[in-house]
């Protein structure tokens, strides 16, 4: 694919070592992101916030997928962010669903007081 | 290529920010914006990475409709604000967690970026396709994602329904 390569040199073909210092930094954001998404799992009360903080820990894997990609040069790393994505999808959408079936048995979003499943 | 270090490194700093946002904000309202900003400033930082594809997925799929689908269930049920952080036995446990989890990453990273390879990986869409099918090893998983999400609405369809007789 000529067409190909010459469409990459021509618009990202300049690289400098400015850029070296992208993949820690990236990596050094997701592993920050992911730890705000676990606290933010455990200090919020409200279940939807408590979904929300999962889809944070899912991009902060999503970001270090890229990062990993990136830096051994396969396509493998952006794959899987494929599939992290139709994941979260499908879960978003289940989860929600539970979310209105709660609203509507239960009428109250906040984590402690589901405790049905206690021994 | 500094207007490249400036757009990655300030999308970071964005990031980080809503990060930080997403979990202190009582309003989930608030907390869902908070996610669009992070997730698009993500998108960036892919874009910066290389990989422009998983750049405008990140927007089309997260940003645009994951996240509408929860401003649309926030607004639904009237979520009320979040009553305050939880004090006690978890609350202590998160920071707990998160002081370890933190200390973890932090040595992760920077034992692992010294010996990590760097190479010139800028990829476009057809790359992702040629990867995804052009041999076997992601292509049975891409062809059971379609029966996940077909399952996924199924049962996303039969959780919220409402009952007959109710």
């Amino acid at each position: 694919m000529p067409n190909l390569e010459a469409f990459q040199t021509a618009t990202m073909g300049g690289f400098s070592a400015a850029h070296a210092g992208f993949v820690p930094a990236a990596l050094a954001v997701s592993a920050f992101l992911f730890v705000l998404g676990a606290v933010g799992v455990f200090i919020r009360r409200n279940v939807i916030t408590v979904m929300m903080c999962i889809e944070l820990m899912l991009n902060a894997v999503n970001l270090a997928f890229v990062a990993f990609s990136r830096a051994h040069g396969t396509i493998d790393g952006q794959i899987l962010v494929f599939f992290v994505f139709t994941v979260a999808a499908a879960e978003a959408a289940v989860g929600l669903a539970i979310v209105i079936a709660l609203q509507r048995n239960r009428e109250d979003l906040d984590v402690d007081s589901f405790n049905l499943l206690k021994g | 290529m500094i207007l490249d270090v400036i757009l990655f490194y300030g999308a970071a700093i964005v990031a980080l920010a809503s990060g930080i946002s997403v979990i202190s904000q009582r309003n989930p309202i608030n907390s869902a914006f908070s996610l669009i900003v992070t997730m698009c400033s993500l998108a960036v930082m892919f874009a910066m990475l290389g990989s422009g594809f998983i750049a405008v997925l990140q927007v089309v799929v997260y940003a645009g409709a994951i996240m509408v689908l929860f401003l649309f269930v926030i607004m639904l049920l009237n979520a009320k604000q979040d009553e305050g952080d939880r004090a006690g036995g978890i609350g202590r446990a998160a920071v707990f967690l998160g002081i370890i989890l933190a200390v973890q990453s932090v040595m992760v990273v920077t034992k692992g970026a010294q010996t990590l390879p760097e190479k010139h990986a800028v990829t476009v869409s057809a790359d992702v396709a040629r990867g995804l099918f052009s041999s076997p090893r992601f292509l049975y998983a891409f062809e059971a994602t379609s029966i996940l999400i077909l399952s996924a609405m199924v049962g996303a369809i039969v959780v919220a329904r409402k009952e007959k007789g109710k």
